[in-house]
């Protein structure tokens, strides 16, 4: 192997652009594959923060109180290896990015400042104003800019990933791209290729992503043989402003800032929120959970709403939908702590928070599961081992996952701040993977196997000239906003088998309409319907991963919710002491407590159930009371 | 239904978009008229169109191409001209705009396909003015420099900017094939001369500034600063670079042969 050797990113959000960093920081050169230019990433949509143990407020906090939090947030399901290394990797990471000149929130001593998020109990999440992630992304923007202008990264935005290309033994070699204004199907050889690509919020039509979350790589990855790992478990964020367009995100630090959720005790009260008195509010979350209050983690708190609307009709007006209330605190410290979200409220409903509460219903926001990757663990610490080309590598040697787009970090519900950090980690470990992968394999991609770059090549141009020749009545974004309206319904915040049945028989249809489909643009420059079209088939195989996984898992665990196979509530507040129920819950745990497997069949997804290691932290039961 | 609801349900929204098949194509209007919905903005509107994409005369046409991304104001992607002025589609709330709604693409861009064009020479203006801190490595290597929460206020507001586009569009200096920078990129290297490590190569920001297609180029028409959809205060941003240029042109002028002795070291 020479010694800069080339590699493909596919992806620049913040997992992308880490991955990239630390490859061309090591000497080599990258590819950057990406469908916006990269600053235009959904990481910039991010808003309340990023998680480190720093322990900057005398609240003895620890990385080790971290991986509990999250592996607790998790319901146990999350990968305990890359947790732990993540946590502990944590403080470093935001250190990292203050020296890259982040915009951090600062203490009058100068130093960061830290605010709580759900799940927690800490100061842990460090901020810059409300759109953190947007201020991350530039950061890492601006490095992988300065490796552009030295010639070691070369960018392909609006490009993108169709696919893999393989040898004979199923290696990863390459990629097969489309350059989203030419037109031009190319491929991209590479030693080892990483898919960091983000979520499928698309998939469920509207939701809190930006519309070009629409999974289409991850889809295709998955239906070139890999696998794709807990599907079924999807976040529904608490609090999001319903739109005709999207549901727009209201940050958790809404609540971490003080921010309180509450209905009118009356149903149907038509009183305007301010002159109802406090005795006659609902505040719901708080007196269910008084130690978490507004801070329980996010799949508790969406159910509770949920709950709140749909079966206790305590909604506002009558209609889905609750307070969330910051009128209480000065106009001046919402200003400068969470000014950017006040101002999203602001000019989409067109009402001051300030002074007026905001009204909320939850949305999709988030996918825990995504593609399945492994890690390495080091035998003393079990964090994973360092450059080990194990970790984050899919099942197709040669093809890595990092972001939103693998399983591992965050199991069955993700805490609020983990995001941005797991993205960074799984890309600052996925690099040096990659690198070390492409030392082990001495054969180098291109020379010797250009068949295998020609016969993939051929295969996308007859895929494009055949859908571009589709001449049927569907129209593909209807059938797109039909699955997303289904998979609203079914696969979101309640699950009955009944009806996932259904969704997964009514996603099988769109599949069988999509062959009908009328590709409405025969252009021949920046031709989107083509594009999409394309992408609506791998977004219907990721909707059939989704309702198939959540229709064989036959319980509760965080994000994923069924009233008919969930265990009673224990009888007493800590469910330890009450030990007819622990024995449930142990009966309930030893079945289910595995990573969800689905692999690709023209049949359908073959879901099986992987057993979860534990080295890091014993399962216990979950609660928040 | 009450007589509201039932004048609300036949209530439409028209639209008159620019269509353009490509860089060098010549271009047309076409006529869309659609259903309103309360809270619906222009990119909720494009997406009703390509659903159905078919003019007022009936005909069946191909979806217009536009950019757009998160829908939040804070990707930058879908600025266009919006009845002549240049806004971000995701929040132009058609309650807030007179019918029928002309689409337009931005000027000062080469067009890609109808409302969408290329704006690469903004983040070329980026490189241009080094818009990065020169870190020595991702590796631990401790915590940043202190900052007062005063700056961080600064610097965090110029840090929203979006790359959109939009202050370029407005300014009457910019052209479509001229070099000027744009108020963007002289706020960025504001923003990176501030920072305690960035001030450390505060030159290398500057000095590309001092040339043709730098400040010298503005004049000082002030657009940019009322169009921003950050409210970035960019005119302040282009007076605190002018006076860095003025500094470094005095500096170049006196002190210049003294420095070089200097950066010579010793012997």
């Amino acid at each position: 192997m020479a010694a800069a050797a080339r590699f493909t990113v596919v992806g620049g959000g913040l997992a992308g652009l880490m991955t990239t960093i630390k490859l061309a920081e090591a000497g080599h050169h990258v590819d950057v594959l990406s469908i916006v230019p990269v600053k235009r990433s959904h990481s910039v949509c991010a808003q309340g923060g990023i998680n480190g143990a720093v322990n900057t407020k005398g609240e003895g906090d620890h990385p080790d109180i971290h991986v509990k939090d999250t592996l607790r947030g998790g319901d146990f399901l999350a990968e305990q290896t890359s947790v732990k290394g993540m946590c502990y990797a944590a403080p470093g990471i935001i250190y990292m990015l203050d020296r890259m000149g982040v915009t951090f929130n600062r203490t009058s001593e100068g130093l960061l400042d830290f605010r709580r998020f759900g799940g927690t109990l800490h100061h842990r999440t460090a901020f810059a104003g409300a759109t953190t992630g947007q201020q991350l992304l530039y950061a890492l923007d601006e490095q992988v800019r300065r490796y552009e202008s030295e010639g070691k990264v070369t960018k392909y935005e609006f490009w993108e990933w169709l696919g893999t290309v393989k040898d004979e033994a199923g290696r990863c070699i390459g990629s097969v791209a489309l350059d989203l204004r030419t037109m031009e199907i190319r491929t991209f050889p590479a030693e080892a290729v990483c898919l960091a690509t983000g979520g499928p919020g698309i998939v469920f039509g509207r939701s809190t992503n930006s519309i070009i979350n629409t999974g289409t790589a991850a889809g295709r990855a998955y239906m070139e043989g890999a696998i794709y790992a807990n599907g079924e478990f999807i976040q529904v964020h608490p609090t999001s402003i319903p739109g005709e367009d999207k549901l727009r995100l209201m940050s958790e630090s809404v609540r971490g800032e003080g921010g309180r959720v509450w209905v009118p005790r009356k149903k149907g009260d038509t009183r305007s929120p301010r002159d109802i008195p406090e005795s006659e509010r609902f505040y719901f979350l708080e007196e269910k959970y008084p130690k978490y209050k507004n801070l329980v983690p996010r799949d508790v708190a969406t159910r509770e709403i949920f709950m709140v609307c749909r079966d206790m009709g305590l909604g506002i007006g009558g209609k889905d939908g609750v307070y969330l209330d910051v009128t209480h605190i000065p106009a001046a410290t919402l200003d400068a702590k969470i000014k950017g979200v006040m101002e999203i409220y602001e000019k989409f409903v067109g009402d001051d928070p300030r002074n007026t509460p905001m009204v909320i219903f939850p949305g999709m926001h988030y996918s825990m599961g995504g593609l399945y990757v492994t890690f390495e663990p080091d035998s003393k610490t079990f964090t994973p081992a360092e450059g080990s080309p194990k970790n984050q590598s899919t099942n197709i040697p040669g093809l890595y996952a990092a972001g939103e787009a693998d399983y591992a970090f965050h199991g069955a519900n993700r805490l609020g701040a983990n995001s941005l950090l797991s993205c960074i980690y799984s890309g600052m470990i996925g690099g040096p993977a990659m690198a070390a992968y492409a030392k082990n394999n001495a054969k180098s991609a291109e020379a010797q196997n250009s068949k295998y770059f020609t016969d993939a090549k051929k295969y996308w141009d007859d895929r494009f000239a055949t859908i571009k020749k589709m001449a049927g009545s569907e129209n593909p974004y209807q059938i797109s906003k039909e699955l997303g309206d289904l998979m609203t319904e079914n696969c979101t915040v309640v699950r009955y088998n009944d009806r996932l049945k259904k969704t997964i028989e009514k996603v099988r249809e769109m599949k069988e309409r999509w062959k009908n489909c009328n590709v409405l643009d025969t252009g021949n420059l920046a031709n989107r319907s083509l594009s999409f079209t394309n992408q609506l088939w791998n977004m219907l195989e990721l909707g059939e991963v989704i309702a198939t996984s959540a229709l064989l898992r036959d319980e509760s665990r965080g994000a994923h919710y069924k009233p008919e196979f969930s265990l009673p509530e224990p009888k007493s507040k800590d469910p330890r002491e009450d030990s007819q129920w622990m024995e449930l819950w142990k009966k309930r745990h030893e079945k289910w407590a595995k990573t969800t497997i689905a692999k690709h069949s023209e049949e359908g997804p073959k879901i099986s159930y992987e057993d979860i290691a534990t080295p890091v932290l014993e399962p216990e039961p979950r609660w928040y009371a | 239904m009450d007589t509201a609801q039932a004048s609300a349900t036949t209530k439409t929204v028209t639209f008159r978009i620019w269509r353009q098949d490509g860089p060098n194509g010549e271009g047309h209007y076409d006529e869309f008229r659609l259903p309103y919905t309360k809270g619906a903005n222009v990119v909720s509107c494009l997406m009703e169109i390509q659903r159905n994409p078919v003019t007022v005369e009936g005909k069946k046409v191909a979806p217009v191409v536009w950019d757009a991304a998160c829908l939040e104001e804070v990707c930058g992607s879908c600025a266009m001209n919006i009845n002549g002025r240049v806004k971000m589609a995701c929040s132009a709330l058609i309650d807030k705009l007179e019918q029928p709604i002309t689409l337009e693409p931005m000027k000062k861009f080469p067009v890609v396909r109808d409302l969408t064009v290329d704006r690469q020479r903004m983040f070329e203006a980026l490189k241009k003015v080094k818009a990065w801190i020169p870190v020595d490595g991702t590796h631990n290597l401790g915590p940043g420099p202190r900052q007062s929460p005063k700056d961080q206020a600064t610097m965090y507001v110029l840090s929203t900017c979006i790359t959109c586009g939009s202050c370029l569009e407005a300014c009457p200096q910019v052209t479509i094939d001229n070099a000027f920078v744009g108020a963007a990129a002289i706020s960025q290297a504001r923003l990176f001369n501030m920072h305690p490590t960035g001030k450390m190569n505060a030159e290398e920001r500057t000095r590309p500034l001092m040339g043709p297609g730098g400040l010298q180029d503005c004049g000082k028409a002030q657009n940019c600063v009322k169009v921003c959809p950050k409210e970035i205060p960019l005119t302040s941003s282009i007076a605190v670079m002018n006076r860095e240029v003025s500094k470094l042109l005095i500096k170049d002028i006196f002190f210049k042969d003294e420095e070089r002795k200097h950066a010579a070291g010793p012997g």
